[in-house]
């Protein structure tokens, strides 16, 4: 009964958020991220708070060719990763400065592919695993105020949809979690609309049930799903007009 | 953002800061612009101690460090809530040193108000159970304090309202326990003089709070609830009931802000009957929570004072000529109607050491007032009465009391001044009320 999870990305807020959720169910948790001093912060709290096995790894989403030996150097494979990292960004800087928007990219969908691929593979072998991409609502159409970040996300959304299909026939769960407004540190001094914004909190619940459940695709929260679904079938010629 | 305290008065448009670490907060201080700022955790006191133009959330900065089960020692970053301490530690056979009315707030806070609970008369005050602070000052040096290491600095940081810095982490001494239970013990009063007795009486009991209704007048002036608590044994509540596993509590939540007209004299004459009537006297056995925390139940609760928000008056008066200051106070609540919900009297013990926290021995009093355009005249002149019976304000609390009324009583206020003109000569760090104060 030591169940084992690995967060990529984990000093995020939604990350710590996760991490809390399966930590207080008895999960051990291996932390990866760029600050590892950070992470052993976060890894002594949580091994105090639930009395689980934790430790902290230095990983970069976009250190891609490091990938594989940062898998190969986990001291034992996980039953489940889940990819929180991202970069978000600035729209209109992506639009003029190319290592901005290539800095998205290479973060959100990039990043992710090449260190998810390695895990598919692995978990493809020893049939059983489960796989956990944070993907965005910004993937499910690109709006004109941050098309760099979600076109990036939908490439993501993408990958996790085709994987989740190869991986059934090995009993490998891919699920696709699509955030819609989170007050995180990362949307911090942007005013989204307080109705419609999520705490961490809530994600990781969201995320924690979903998987419970075996859902291959999530919105959190719930209503995200209804709201783009309207948001896709907004006729173009009316889409192009609202200030989205 | 438009920020304000637990009494929704005043606010101010604030720009908000989180930070994960020194380095973090350190490089958030200096993009600071204009403005002075001021470390903010929950938000849970009532009026302007914790607003300023830039607020220092350490919303972020909340992880336990360490956890000495041999002492109880604690060590945490200041962002942690002191819910977050029961919920792991409970279960474990620890609890918190001193807890005030609400769970929700942080140790940091806890430390900058020095806040006190029910046990103050045995245990002094929050900070008397602190052992040393790390707190980043305004040039950006990490500060460790103790009552030996720095102990000017301690003394100021302890109920210093964050004018001293801003507190990253801190280690606090939990007490242990042997349930999550405690013994309860509730004697009703007719009148004050039976209240202020039955203080002293029962002073052998660990936990002590008094409720009292502000709307009977007469010869029923102060009569009150007194509840009186025990940690319980395992002893007391017998070998069926596992002693720390408690079931999740149902939370009920104020929606929204309550129409003004909601609070008057008449609905709350009516809780108060009702409350007086339902308590009986006797012995019983209930968990933690409601005992100590009995308006967490439903979040939110300071809704119900509508938007202009309340004012929490606390006053502490000395021991003895507090009896009769505290008829002279609430003779004024009850003949003006001013409505107080809520009105909670304790005996404290004896004042603790840092310059300026608010405990001394003596009678202290909590009424809450909504806000109405002839509240802070009324209050000035209660100001008064406090100030001529040798007492003071808590300014946890406060939102509009004078730098007079504060500066007559807080008598080491010029040594906070000296510590806080070493540390932030130029004032990096202001709350409005600071500047209110003129501290």
């Amino acid at each position: 009964m030591n169940r084992s999870v690995l967060i990529l990305g984990a000093s995020s807020d939604i990350a710590r958020a996760i991490a809390r959720k399966f930590g207080s169910e008895g999960w051990s948790l291996l932390l990866a991220g760029r600050d590892v001093e950070l992470l052993s912060r976060d890894a002594a709290d949580f091994r105090l708070r639930y009395k689980v096995d934790v430790e902290a790894f230095g990983f970069d989403a976009v250190a891609f060719e490091s990938h594989a030996r940062f898998w190969d150097s986990l001291p034992g494979k996980p039953e489940g990763v889940i990819c929180v990292f991202g970069y978000l960004g600035g729209q209109k800087v992506s639009e003029r400065n190319w290592d901005e928007a290539k800095k998205a990219i290479d973060t959100n969908f990039t990043g992710a592919v090449s260190i998810l691929n390695i895990a598919a593979n692995d978990f493809e072998e020893r049939k059983s695993g489960f796989i956990i991409g944070i993907s965005s609502v910004a993937g499910d159409r690109g709006r004109m105020s941050n098309y760099i970040y979600g076109s990036a996300k939908a490439g993501f959304t993408a990958y996790l949809s085709g994987l989740r299909a190869r991986l059934s026939k090995s009993e490998v769960k891919v699920m696709t979690v699509k955030p819609g407004f989170v007050a995180t540190r990362m949307t911090e001094g942007m005013s989204t609309p307080a109705l419609l914004t999520a705490t961490p909190q809530q994600v990781a619940a969201d995320v924690m049930r979903a998987y419970k459940r075996g859902k291959p695709v999530v919105y959190t929260r719930w209503f995200w799903k209804y709201i783009m679904l309207i948001i896709v079938h907004i006729p173009e010629r009316v889409f192009r007009k609202l200030k989205l | 953002m438009l920020a304000h305290g637990w009494g929704r008065y005043p606010s101010i448009d604030a720009k908000s800061f989180t930070f994960n670490s020194e380095a973090d907060l350190r490089a958030r201080l200096k993009s600071i612009s204009s403005g002075s700022a001021i470390a903010r955790g929950l938000g849970r006191s009532y009026g302007d101690s914790s607003l300023s133009e830039n607020l220092l959330s350490t919303s972020r900065l909340n992880r336990f460090i360490s956890f000495d089960d041999t002492t109880g020692d604690l060590v945490c970053e200041s962002g942690v809530s002191l819910s977050e301490i029961l919920d792991v530690f409970v279960p474990r056979g620890w609890f918190l040193p001193v807890t005030p009315g609400t769970r929700f707030v942080t140790v940091g806070g806890a430390i900058a108000s020095d806040v006190h609970g029910k046990n103050h008369h045995n245990a002094g005050s929050f900070s008397n159970h602190v052992k040393w602070i790390d707190l980043i000052l305004a040039d950006g040096s990490v500060a460790r304090c103790s009552k030996s290491e720095r102990p000017e600095l301690f003394m100021a940081t302890c109920a210093g309202y964050g004018l001293t810095g801003v507190i990253l982490r801190a280690a606090v001494r939990l007490q242990t326990i042997e349930t999550a239970y405690i013994r309860e013990r509730t004697i009703r009063t007719k009148n004050l003089d039976e209240a202020l007795v039955a203080f002293d009486e029962q002073a052998g009991w660990t936990y002590s709070v008094g409720w009292i209704d502000c709307l009977a007048g007469g010869k029923h002036l102060g009569r009150s609830v007194l509840m009186l608590g025990e940690h319980a044994t395992r002893r007391d509540i017998g070998e069926s009931k596992d002693p720390f596993r408690l079931r999740p509590n149902r939370e009920l939540s104020v929606p929204f802000e309550l129409p003004g007209f909601f609070l008057n004299t008449m609905t709350v004459r009516a809780f108060n009957s009702v409350y007086y009537g339902k308590a009986s006297s006797g012995e019983r056995i209930v968990r933690y929570e409601p005992f100590f925390y009995p308006l967490d139940g439903v979040h939110n609760w300071s809704r119900i004072y509508g938007k202009r928000g309340f004012v929490q008056y606390q006053l502490v008066l000395p021991k003895e000529s507090g009896k009769e200051g505290l008829k002279k106070i609430l003779e004024r609540t009850a003949s003006k109607g001013l409505g107080s919900f809520l009105a909670v009297l304790k005996l404290f013990g004896k004042e603790d050491a840092p310059y300026l926290s608010f405990a001394k021995e003596g009678y202290t009093l909590a009424l809450d007032f909504p806000i109405t355009s002839s509240l802070f005249k009324e209050l000035d002149e209660m100001d008064s009465v406090v100030s001529n019976y040798g007492g003071r304000i808590y300014p946890t609390k406060d939102s509009r009391m004078k730098g007079e009324m504060f500066y007559a009583g807080y008598p080491q206020i010029d040594k906070f001044k000296e510590v806080r003109a070493a540390v932030d000569p130029n004032r990096r760090f202001e709350s409005l009320q600071s500047r209110r104060l003129g501290i």
